[in-house]
């Protein structure tokens, strides 16, 4: 018989066999890196960033269009964001900046660990159990095209200090993304998978424990990067109604005190914590399915 | 007729303790728009202990619906099956437990792609406390280095080419020492030449662990290679129309394809199966007017 070695092309290297091609992490992140920088798309991400600002610059302080003259510009902006001493008090070296990043930070961690610990189970129930799913999903279905916005007066009266409320608002919107994810995760193993694990003598809480879960993990992953965006979404919401800290807060606030400059600050701020915070979920993604990324690499 | 009695003798000699497959009058229907549907019809076949029992029928006859059924993933509607005398499902019982003395190997391939080669292949006999996971892996590396797949065991399944996954599935079965392996046209998927190689892979376990072996397949080259005998169904509903005994005597290599008896054989059974075909299409493209 023809070894495997042939057929599938694996080479020996040290104790076992490696397919050829798949490099280890560390290769595979050069790898990416080296394929990233030859090809156009660093180039072309540069060249977006460079005309999205420059269209701000050239209508804000340049050419000082209608409507856009009162605007806080690019160098304003830029300047009052690095300085030591901010005229409007916030950049990057005031202790109330970053204050303000922390709390957001806090308050969207609470919420997306507690919307995932909450939704996350529930949509494994969900998609799991036929009699469950009948009686919450009616339910769950009613509530879910309900924008957070609209719970404001509710979570007002149903929490007596701002912070539970606005923890609430924030956890909304992530929790519904989160179990309906996870459900349709569980709804799309192949049920080739289940009656193989039957076969081989899996009891329900193996098959639970060892195809649903692991199974569902690709579609969870999405939710979770949808929730964490939602998240930053429905926090400003919250923080602008209520808190006296908060990125969210910090823009509004700084709207009422007409420091223009904090406005934008507190925006890309926003944009930048948010980005960093998603990266990290499709971070833990990828190694938790290893499996998964080894696959989509070699089918690339 | 010496010819089936060698054959017969041939059956005897593939030689197992257990493993007996006994299918009476077993009746499955299926609710349609214009009231039910008959998909199995009566069948009955008697697998003997240790037979390669190949099951050859036109695409949508009610062939995977008998294989849910003894898998216990299906319940029928009338008829027994016995597994060594015991019954597995009947009218007391319509649907058998899916078990480990009966492991399935999926058409489209179901490895855990989410786990590696070696923690699929434990996955059974873990799961069911059989062995500890120390002695799962040490039978794991030897049953893998036996077929062949040694150096595989790190890797997931979706790093394998389909014909190495397919082996590495067959592996994760035997590794529960079933009374019978159930194949629902495990090789569709693959291109001839691997195919040829994978049917001589399948021997090689096959002479080392004598289980019955049910297979279900569309390819009459792959039936009679491999099979003691080869059964031919009716298009829907599946009945059986022939029974063909390959009096070809194992261990077989690729050498019997051209040999005069494999010819005459492969005749016999086109013509049984090229009228089904026929039946079927034409069935189908009434349906489709």
């Amino acid at each position: 018989m023809p070894s495997v070695a042939g057929e599938v092309g694996l080479r020996k290297r040290g104790p076992g066999y490696r397919a050829i091609g798949v490099p280890g992490r560390a290769g595979l992140l050069a790898y990416r890196a080296r394929r990233w920088l030859r090809s156009p798309r660093p180039y072309l991400m540069l060249v977006g960033f460079v005309l999205t600002l420059g269209l701000w610059y050239l209508l804000v302080e340049v050419l000082k269009a209608p409507r856009f003259k009162d605007l806080p510009g690019l160098t304003v902006v830029i300047r009052e964001w690095l300085s030591p001493q901010p005229t409007f008090g916030i950049s990057l070296y005031s202790a109330e900046y970053h204050q303000h990043i922390l709390l957001s930070l806090q308050r969207v961690g609470t919420s997306f660990v507690l919307s995932t610990v909450i939704g996350v189970p529930l949509g494994l129930a969900l998609g799991s159990s036929q009699r469950i799913k009948e009686f919450v999903f009616p339910v769950f279905e009613l509530f879910r095209p309900i924008p957070s916005l609209a719970w404001i007066p509710l979570s007002i009266v149903l929490f007596a200090s701002g912070e539970a409320s606005i923890v609430f608002l924030t956890c909304i919107a992530p929790f519904f993304a989160a179990t309906l994810n996870t459900m349709l995760g569980v709804q799309s193993i192949d049920i080739s998978y289940f009656r193989a694990a039957a076969c081989l003598g899996a009891n329900r809480w193996q098959t639970f424990r060892h195809v649903t879960v692991p199974g569902a993990m690709p579609f969870i992953f999405t939710g979770l990067e949808i929730s964490m965006g939602l998240c930053w979404f429905s926090l400003v919401a919250g923080e602008m109604l209520s808190g006296n800290y908060g990125l969210g807060y910090l823009i509004i606030y700084s709207f009422m005190n007409i420091s223009y400059p904090n406005i934008v600050i507190g925006m890309l701020t926003l944009g930048f914590v948010g980005y960093t915070t998603s990266a990290l979920v499709r971070m833990i993604g990828r190694f938790l399915m290893r499996w998964r990324s080894r696959e989509l690499a070699l089918a690339s | 007729m010496s010819a089936v009695l060698a054959a017969r003798a041939n059956r005897a000699h593939a030689g197992s303790a257990r493993g007996a497959l006994r299918i009476d009058n077993a009746v499955k229907r299926y609710a349609a728009r214009d009231g039910a549907v008959l998909a199995v019809d009566h069948c009955s076949l008697d697998i003997a202990a240790g037979e390669i029992c190949m099951v050859v029928g036109p695409s949508g006859c009610g062939k995977t619906t008998l294989l849910n059924a003894i898998a216990g993933f299906h319940s029928l509607d009338g008829g027994t099956i016995h597994l060594d005398g015991e019954l597995l499902c009947g009218p007391t019982r319509p649907l058998a437990d899916p078990n480990s003395d009966r492991v399935v190997v999926f058409q489209n391939g179901a490895l855990f792609p989410w786990k590696t080669v070696l923690d699929n292949v434990i996955f059974g006999p873990v799961m069911q406390g059989k062995l500890r996971r120390r002695d799962a892996i040490e039978k794991a590396r030897h049953r893998l280095d036996e077929a062949g797949l040694g150096g595989t065991e790190g890797a997931f399944p979706g790093e394998l080419s389909s014909g190495v996954r397919r082996r590495v599935e067959i592996v994760r079965a035997l590794m529960n020492d079933p009374s019978v392996l159930l194949l629902d046209e495990p090789y569709r998927a693959l291109d001839s030449l691997t195919k040829s190689v994978m049917h001589e892979a399948l021997l090689e376990i096959y002479y080392k662990n004598k289980v019955t072996i049910f297979f279900i397949t569309h390819d009459l080259e792959e039936a009679i290679f491999l099979g003691h005998r080869v059964v031919v169904m009716t298009t829907r509903p599946c009945k059986l129309k022939k029974i063909l005994e390959v009096d070809i005597p194992h261990p077989r290599n690729y050498a019997v394809l051209t040999s005069p008896r494999f010819r005459a054989l492969m005749e016999e059974a086109l013509e049984a199966v090229q009228a089904e075909a026929r039946k079927a299409f034409d069935a189908g493209e009434r349906e489709g007017a």
